[in-house]
Formats: structure tokens, sequence, C-alpha cells
């Protein structure tokens, strides 16, 4: 029997060419085969889980599940279309796309022995953020109790994945990586064995070679091949926005713990903090903005940066009369609760060549699991970076899924069933959908200086302000 | 209770004891073979009433390994779509490994200790009696268990290993016979060969515990453990188990279930004690239709799950045994 199905495998493998009677009589042809040939070569082809994709987040999935003790001795395979990339020193100039660390994620990289690496190479934590607005005085900022505690981290992409890369060669007896690897496509069982049909993922790759896996994750971003692939249907849209990002020079060193966010009537403008004399900008505004920001010379590129940042241009009267008005009343209500506003430190320059754009959208899977199949990240959920919560989303994806997955190796389970991926499926919307639900409103309702908008976002932004245990839940939200 | 026509496929591995009408054996399979037709034929009440079960009987029992008739092989497969579809048929059964796989993971962990990481029941031997189409035999095996599934119905028995022989990881370590419990103890390298025995929804159709008791006894080594569940003997179990799940709700074909062949947790407590076996935990299990999940529950007064313990010593009852 055991012949046979191996044979009926190769059949299927070569032609896909199900039961045909043709496979049949190859079969009782090679049905008596001795047992050596049983276990052919074909048969190490199948893996209990490939990851599609070696960004940050897929990476992290893979030295997630290398490590977990339940998991020992299944085979893992980490596909990735670029090269490795690997960071002895880090480069004297800072990476334009930098990503904020929350402390949950932080927790979760340094379990994996990632953030050792992130904290030797570099990254800057910061204690506190302001976000306000520039249509009236509301801010709001946020900080832990007391300032020892780090607020999140700004760490740029480049030394996440080489971070995560690192701890990967520890895992090498298990997980297995193949880099300049290209998927051309996907072959889906059915949901439960057919005849005709192999039971599991075939992945074929640019090469020739064909795989076979229980489990796929899809870790390949926004635009998901295992997600288009499966007919994953996703709720999307673009942002008539782009983002522009460059390395800031500051006037002065400071102590630079801060992140600053103002909203801007064409879109929010962020400094975040990478050392004590440079920052990272991530301004989003409209495309044909950020098209004249990228042409401009560095003088005046630079110019605009501390305009938007301490311009009150967009500032009415009236607003600004009963913004006051509402702060007074609410100062008076609970004394406590007001902050004093700080002011952002000014930018002298700009990092050489450091100037890109690219654009921005949200979008959302409305399954993040199939029989067999898995997404996480960026190709499960896309968010704008106003609040910095896209990589500690697809984090999260990662510890969910792999304490999911764990577990089920536990029990004995098949790794693709759909049983135990639907309680990753639930528990990630659960958390997601509200996040990137409220990312998506803050940025309509920033999108706008009419006044009613401007009044109704000011007086909110100031109540919330005025309300630490409010300000406690949004913080430990979106630390997770 | 709503254990299905699983269980009516896999008991019958004590035929030769039983000494039932061969009228029964006939029709249990002719019903794997009816449930087969609805599958590949769109429509299937015409072969609802075979005229033929003899031969199609035969068929099936003729098959043998190394000469495989297409047909029969199409057969199987369109089987395995029945045992393995977890929304299907026996979907009760797949949710039930929800409680029954770690219940004999844990135990097992605590009579041996902890096993290799990954897999935590390697370098023990497993015996699954009445495996059907592998169900819990496939979940042992990934733990790390040599496991042996054994069921004299062999149309599951080859569903079971065409299943498994797909994934590598199962391939060496589980296998698969048709055969009875009672062939396996007159082989004598199975004399006390097994770490484990599994019984899962299969004892409630034996005639004869006594005998089945003695074979898990002789093939256990000493200190080994049995596996049971069941359904227990009582007023509720029948309402359960016979009137809401073969008559009202029509979870499980009618017939499947022989109140009179339940047994209660005390009974089979004392007859696993007079054998030898110490009772080490037994508890109640509660199946929820609408959510189609087990849970564990205090009352042992419907289902319920047992585990024993072969002593190393000589048991002061053998002779009682012999039967």
């Amino acid at each position: 029997m055991f012949a046979l199905v191996k044979v009926k495998q190769a059949a299927c493998g070569a032609g896909r060419q199900g039961f045909s009677v043709r496979s049949l009589r190859r079969l009782r042809a090679f049905s008596t085969a001795p047992p050596s040939s049983e276990h052919g070569e074909e048969g190490n082809d199948v893996y209990d889980i490939v990851i599609s994709g070696g960004g940050m987040v897929g990476t992290a999935m893979a030295c997630s599940l290398g490590s977990d003790p339940n998991l020992q001795g299944r085979k893992i395979l980490l596909l990735e279309a670029g090269p490795k990339k690997e960071m002895d020193k880090v480069p004297e100039v800072y990476s334009t796309r930098v990503s904020s660390i929350s402390p949950g994620s932080a927790s979760l990289l340094s379990g994996l022995g990632a953030w050792d690496h992130i904290v030797k190479l570099r990254c800057k934590p910061y204690q506190k953020m302001q976000v306000w607005d520039a249509c009236s005085d509301a801010l709001i900022t946020f900080d832990k109790e007391n300032l020892q505690d780090e607020m999140a981290y700004v760490v740029e992409n480049d030394v996440i994945v080489a971070a995560l890369t690192k701890q990967l060669q520890t895992l090498s007896d298990q997980v297995e990586v193949q880099y300049r690897t290209k998927v051309v496509q996907y072959t889906w069982p059915r949901p439960f064995q057919v005849a005709e049909s192999i039971p599991w993922v075939q992945v074929s790759l640019a090469n020739g070679r064909t795989l076979q896996t229980k489990l796929l994750i899809g870790a390949d971003g926004p635009n998901s091949m295992v997600r288009r692939k499966a007919g994953i249907p996703t709720v999307k849209w673009n942002y008539d926005q782009s983002a522009v990002v460059a390395v800031l020079h500051l006037s002065e060193p400071t102590e630079n713990n801060v992140a600053w966010q103002r909203f801007l009537p064409t879109g929010p403008i962020a400094m975040l903090p990478l050392s004590n004399t440079e920052s990272s900008l991530v301004w989003s505004t409209s495309h044909h903005h950020a098209e004249e920001l990228l042409q401009k010379d560095e003088e005046s590129f630079v110019d605009a940066i501390n305009n938007a940042f301490w311009s009150n241009e967009n500032q009415s009267d009236l607003v600004e009369a009963a913004g006051s008005l509402f702060r007074h009343a609410l100062s008076v209500l609970m004394p406590s609760g007001s902050s004093t506003r700080q002011l952002p430190p000014s930018v002298a320059a700009i990092g050489p060549k450091s100037r890109v754009m690219f654009p921005l959208g949200m979008g959302h899977a409305s399954e993040y699991i199939r029989h067999r199949v898995a997404l996480i990240g960026d190709a499960a959920h896309r968010v704008h970076p106003l609040a910095g919560q896209g990589a500690n989303l697809g984090f999260g994806d990662v510890a969910c899924l792999t304490q999911v997955l764990s577990q089920a190796a536990f029990n004995g389970k098949d790794l693709g069933e759909m049983q135990h991926l639907l309680e990753y499926e639930t528990e990630r919307q659960r958390h997601n959908l509200p996040m990137i639900t409220a990312i998506d409103l803050m940025k309509r309702l920033y999108s706008s200086n009419a006044a009613p908008l401007v009044l109704l976002r000011t007086f909110g932004l100031q109540a919330t302000n005025a309300l630490p245990p409010l300000k406690e839940q949004i913080i430990a939200y979106a630390s997770k | 209770m709503f254990c299905k026509k699983s269980v009516g496929l896999s008991f019958l591995f004590m035929k030769s004891r039983l000494k039932w009408p061969v009228h029964v054996i006939k029709y249990q399979t002719n019903q794997c073979q009816c449930a087969a037709m609805k599958r590949s034929h769109s429509s299937w009440t015409g072969h609802k009433h075979h005229t033929h079960p003899e031969s199609r009987t035969r068929g099936v029992r003729l098959v043998s390994h190394s000469t495989l008739d297409p047909a029969e092989v199409r057969k199987f497969q369109v089987l395995a779509n029945k045992w393995w579809d977890i929304q299907g048929e026996f979907a009760p059964l797949h949710s039930m490994n929800e409680l029954r796989v770690p219940f004999i993971r844990d135990n097992l962990l605590t009579v041996h200790g902890g096993g290799e990481m990954g897999r935590p029941l390697t370098g023990l031997r497993i015996l699954d009696v009445g495996c059907g189409g592998g169900l819990l035999t496939e979940p042992l095996g990934r733990m790390g268990a040599e496991v042996l599934g054994v069921d004299p119905v062999e149309v599951s028995v080859r569903t079971a290993e065409l299943h498994s022989s797909l994934d590598p990881a199962l391939r060496e370590r589980v296998r698969y016979r048709a055969c009875t419990l009672e062939d396996l103890t007159e082989e004598e390298e199975n004399e006390e060969a097994f770490d484990a025995i599994v019984a899962s929804e299969v004892v409630e159709h034996l005639a004869d515990l006594d005998t089945f008791v003695h074979c898990c006894y002789r093939i256990l080594k000493p200190g080994g453990s049995v596996f049971i569940t069941t359904i227990s003997r009582t007023q509720l179990s029948y309402m359960l188990g016979i009137v809401m799940a073969e008559q009202v709700l029509r979870i499980v074909p009618r017939g499947t279930h022989e109140w009179d062949k339940f047994i209660t947790p005390v009974e089979l407590e004392t007859l696993l004690e007079s054998s030898g076996m110490i009772v080490q935990s037994v508890r109640g299990m509660l199946y929820n239709p609408l959510t189609r999940c087990w849970s564990w529950q205090q009352s042992t007064s419907v289902n319920y799950a047992l585990h024993a313990i072969k002593q190393k010593e000589e048991p002061p009852h053998q002779a009682a045994a012999e039967d």
C-alpha cells in the first residue's frame, strides 16, 4: 500500500494528471517494488511548515517556530526572494525605513533572542509621544508613569531583519532557509482528502523544484501572492496620500526621547528619534505635494519640515477660542490632567539622498486562514503609518500563530487543520480590526480643516488627554 | 453516544468470539459501501437496498496488498473522504480528539515521564484497537509513539493506511492491520509487547468483555496502560445516546448502539481490577451537538474516559479471566 501511494504521488507530482488509467497501470507495475524504493527522494519534500516571505515578520515567524519546544523535529522552511541580509556592523547612515517597536513586540523579539542583536546594532528608545493638531492648540501626550519605562523603540527595518537572520542561523537544524528563491505557483489541496489529489499545498519554485507543505504561512507583504492565489477577499483602498521619508539632522543635540506627530490638513507629519542628533521623518501628504517635496532642494525641504511642525497658519480664531475655553473648563475639573506643550527640535539638514516617497493605503484580508494556509503581517493587514503599528500588528500575529501551532503539535494534530487555525484568525482579528478601524478613522478625521470636524477632534483630543485612565488604556492597547 | 458509524465499522474485531449472525457483519461492510456510493453518484437512494450484498462483501474481502484492483482503490479513496472529512459524518469523533488525545498523552507522560521535545510519546508502543480510519491513531503517531492500529473491517484499515502513508512523519511510526485483538494475542511476539492499549468507543459494542480485558492484559507490558472511552448504562445515556442521538437528532444511524451492551464505570472498573489492572482515573465527557464540541464533566453517567494500569506483579484472579 505504501508503494502504491508513493507511486501515485510521483505520478501526480509529475503531471498532476489525477488517477488516470495510465497512472494506475504504472502503479500496478511499481507496487511490487522492493521496500527500499518506497521512501524515495520526493518524500523529503513534504514540509510541515513553509513560510513564504523572509521580511521582518516572516523571519520572526521562522525564528519563533524554530525555537518552540513542541515543534522540535518538524520540517520548517523559509522562502525569501531576496538575498540573505547580514549585518556585522551598522552602516554609518541611517536607513529611512524604520519601525516603531512596542514593548510587546520587543519582548517577543527578546524571547527569540534577536533583541540582544538589535540593541548591539542600533535602536533608539523613546519615553514620550506628543501628538497635536495644526488647526488648533489641542494636543495629547502619552508617556509612561515614570520615564524609566520605554514607550517604544525606533529601529531600522534592516536592523530587525539582520538581527532575526543572525538568530535564525543558530536554528539551522530546525529551520531550513532558501534565499533568492521565487515562488511561481501555489496549488491548493481540497478541504479534505480526495482521491486524485495530493493532500498538501504544493509550492512550485522558479528553479523548477516543487515542494509540498502541510501548512503554508504567507508573510509576503501587502501584495501577497499567497493571498491572491488563495483567492482570499481583501477590503482595501488607497489613501490619496504618499509618505515622504527622510533622515533628519537636528540643529543641536538633545536628549531626543520624544516621538512627535502633528496632524496637518494634508496628512500627519511625524518625527521619530534615531539618535541624539538624528531623527526619522514620515510625512504623509497628497501625492502632488509629496512630488513637490521630493523636487525641492535640500534647504527648502528642511524649511518645509520646520514650517510644518511650527506654523500656525491653519488655525482659525473661532476654533482656538473654543478650544482654549474647553481646555480651561477641563483644567478646572481635572487639574492634574493637562500637559504642558513641548516644542519639537528644529531640523538643520537632511541625510544625503535619503528622501524617498511611497504611496499609502489600507487593506485587510477578510480571512486570515484557509485550509492549510495562514496569512501574517502585511499580507493580512496593511495600515497607515500614523500610529506606528504596522510592524507591531505583524509581530502580534507571529506570537499568536506560534502559540496556536505549538499547542496543535503538542496535541498531535495535523498542523494545517482549520480547527486550530481558526483560533488564530479569531484572536488576531479581534485585536487587529479595532486597531485598523481606529487608525483609518483617525486618518479621516484629521484630513479635514472644516470647523465642525476640527472642533470635534479638538474636544476629543483634549478630553482624552485629560483622562489618564483612558490614555493608559490606549497605551496598553498599542503596546501589545 | 454520538460516536456514529465509525464505531459501527470498528467494533467487529471480536467477531470470532461474539458469535454474531453473519449477516450483521455483512450489513456493516455493506453500509460503508452505501456511503461510498453516496459520494460517487448523485443519487444514492437507488443503491440503498442492495440485492447482492454478499458479492460486494466478498469483493472487498478478496483485496490483497499487491494486486490492487483499480475499482477497489477508488472505493478506498472515496471512503477516505468520509473518514477524514472533519465536518462530515465522523465530526464527533474528530472533535473527541480534543479530549481523548490530551487524556492519553498526559496520563502516559505521568506514567513514563517526559519524552523527547516535540514528540512526547517517543519510545512508546501503542495498540489502537478498533482504529477505523485512523482518526486517533495518527495523532498518537505524530506525538512520536509507534502505533499499531487494528480493525477487522478491511476497508477502514486500507483507508487509514492510505491516509497516513501520505504523511512522511507517520510512515515509519504508524502501521495498520486488518485483524482482531484476538488474532494479535495469539501471536507470540505480541506477548507483553505494548506500553498502552487504546480502545476508544469500542467496548460498548462487545458481547464478551471478559475476553477483551484478558487479551489486553496479555499483550500489555507490566506497568502498561489501558485507555477506554465508552458510554455508561444509565437512564440518561438511554435518553441521550439512543433516543436523542439515534431517533430525534439522527446524529447516529439507528441501531448503532444497543443500550444493554453499555457498561457502567463501576462494572468496567471491577472487571479490569479482577484481571489485575488498576484503574487510575475515570472522567465524564459531554458532547454538545450545537457547538459540536466535547468537554470534560464531573458526571460519568453518559460518556466517560478511563485509564487503568496493568500491575507489575501477577494478578490475583487470573484464573477467572481465562474464560
